[in-house]
């Protein structure tokens, strides 16, 4: 090694840099600017542009918030009596996304405390690739497993008359969440201090003591925000609930009925509506009813996790 | 696990073998650590003090790849024998470790937590909770300072506390041994001197042993001291004896401060 001899930046010898280095760190600086900012414009520019769009009929006069939103009369090409009401629309959402939370919590917690808490190094290896497998299924595809195996599944062991229903579309929404709801708890359990295992497993916690006492409460944040990317992909999913959910405007009963959801409605009526025409300016309202519910559910938790942070 | 009274340990080792995969990191350690002594551990880093005392109540187990040989008695129980019970081990041997490490609950919660931990949930009424909290924090000396912050977060404590705190949650359980392992390397000379006057607070009643990278505080707080080396146990004595007379060369050499 050759050593340079060392001199002292004394007053006539300044560190200097040349121009183009200065220039490229001011360049890399403002693109990563931008790249933060550009979240939110991107956020605020869809918003726009949906509103812009829906903004002609919800200031119109015939328009009836009240009958948008409460009313489960869906009849947006009657040719006597058009009526928009989405309360079915919304009913179909919300059952399909609560049933398949009903059954993707469970799984994904419990194989999201085995992968991090239980497993041997190689079985969690091989977890976590077909995991994400799983999460790299198109939503056609499980569209298809809904229309072909399951709806056939639903009508041969249920009481279904037919076999494409809120159910079905439960299930298929629970297999496409569970893979997110894995991963990011799994990393919300490892982020917890190894130090905190250590200590309650040195004052002789068993194995499901650690879990419930320690990593749990510890890692509930992460485990919360976990659950809510799995409600946002249930609630925004669209193509799988089209196929799988029947796509009967309908407020279901139980669990074997059809539905539609909100987001199916308008993937499947879209392209049949006249640009500019009412029906085409409703559908996009309804987008904006969709942007609404997702938000709503982000800053209920984001409530819920400040309130649970200041105790 | 009762104590037993006939022998003058309460810990001992035989021939006790210990690998990490293929790398031995104890050497045929036999020991005796005296009933209610300090005892310390030192010598070099890698010397295999530490996984000694992690020996003791088996979390050494936790990194995979360990097996060892040899007999290693706690209050005269062979601690690997097949009807040993981890939980009940780990019950009457309490750790304490290098970084404080109170869970994110508050102090009450800690104070109670391996309470909770090993008495089924209806025995555990208000007031026995309070007392135990009141009792271990009276006997740690946090008691004035932190019976009015009982709902506070334990990890919100200043580190000394904290680490206090994680000696007074050993004691809700009668424990009979308490390992620590450099309890201090994370305090300052405030905290070090507020851990070593409460060791010599629980010298009596419950056996400590102490890993220390520092030979004047093991010098200051231990009964009896134990010097190891590339994981053999080297001179075990008195205190005040191993530091004034040494008896193996490498002792002498290694409280010279030639090496290590």
């Amino acid at each position: 090694m050759i050593r340079e001899p060392i001199t002292a930046p004394g007053p006539g010898r300044r560190h200097r840099r040349s121009f183009w280095s200065l220039l490229g760190e001011q360049a890399v600086e403002a693109a990563i600017r931008l790249s933060g900012i550009s979240a939110i414009v991107f956020v605020l520019a869809i918003f726009f542009f949906i509103f812009r769009e829906a903004a002609p009929v919800l200031f119109s006069e015939q328009f009836d918030p009240i009958e948008f939103l409460f009313s489960v009369q869906w009849y947006p090409t009657s040719a006597v009596d058009v009526r928009y009401g989405t309360l079915a629309l919304t009913a179909g959402t919300a059952g399909v996304t609560l049933l398949a939370m009903a059954l993707a919590v469970p799984f994904g917690l419990g194989a999201a405390i085995f992968v991090s808490e239980f497993c041997g190094p190689r079985v969690k290896e091989t977890l976590k690739v077909v995991i994400e497998l799983l999460a790299a299924i198109p939503s056609v595809v499980w569209g298809f497993v809904a229309l072909t195996v399951l709806s056939r599944l639903m009508v041969e062991y249920t009481s279904a008359p037919v076999g494409v229903n809120m159910l079905n579309g439960g299930i298929i929404l629970a297999l496409m969440s569970v893979p997110i709801i894995v991963s990011i708890g799994e990393d919300a359990l490892r982020a917890v201090p190894d130090s905190y295992r250590e200590a309650a497993v040195a004052m002789g916690a068993t194995r499901w003591q650690l879990v419930f006492r320690v990593l749990l409460p510890a890692a509930r944040h992460g485990l919360l925000a976990a659950v809510l990317l799995g409600v946002g992909r249930a609630v925004g999913e669209t193509m799988a609930v089209l196929m799988a959910t029947g796509h009967a405007v309908h407020v279901p009963h139980g669990i074997l009925d059809s539905v539609r959801t909100l987001t199916a409605n308008i993937a499947a009526e879209l392209g049949e509506a006249p640009a500019g025409s009412e029906h085409y300016r409703i559908l996009f309202l309804t987008g904006i009813q969709l942007f609404a519910i997702t938000f709503a559910v982000n800053l209920a938790a984001d409530l819920v996790v400040r309130g649970t942070r200041r105790r | 696990m009762s104590a037993p009274a006939a022998s003058p340990f309460a810990i001992e080792t035989r021939a006790l073998n210990l690998w990490y995969g293929s790398f031995q990191a104890l050497k045929g350690v036999t020991v005796g650590i005296r009933h209610g002594q300090i005892t310390s551990l030192i010598g070099p880093s890698g010397c295999g003090k530490t996984t000694l005392l992690r020996c003791f109540n088996r979390v050494n187990e936790r990194y995979g790849e360990v097996r060892t040989t040899g007999d290693i008695e706690v209050l005269g129980r062979n601690i690997y024998a097949a009807d040993v019970s981890l939980i009940e081990l780990r019950r009457s041997v309490g750790m304490v470790f290098q970084r404080p490490n109170p869970l994110p609950l508050t102090v009450y919660e800690n104070v109670v937590f391996a309470l909770r931990l090993h008495t089924p949930g209806r025995q555990l009424t208000r007031p026995t909770l309070d007392e135990a909290v009141e009792r271990a924090l009276t006997e740690t000396g946090l008691w004035k300072d932190l019976k009015d912050r009982l709902r506070t977060r334990a990890t919100d404590l200043q580190l000394e506390q904290q680490q206090k705190l994680c000696i007074a949650r050993l004691l809700p359980l009668r424990p009979d041994v308490i390992l620590m392992d450099e309890p201090c390397s994370a305090l300052d000379v405030e905290g070090t001197r507020a851990i070593e006057d409460l060791m010599a607070e629980l010298r009596g009643r419950y056996t400590i042993v102490i890993v220390t990278h520092s030979m004047a505080q093991a010098r200051r707080v231990s009964d009896e001291c134990i010097f190891m080396l590339l994981g053999e146990l080297v001179e075990h004595r008195r205190t005040a004896e191993l530091f004034l007379v040494p008896q193996d060369r490498r002792t002498a050499e290694y409280i010279e401060g030639r090496y290590g």
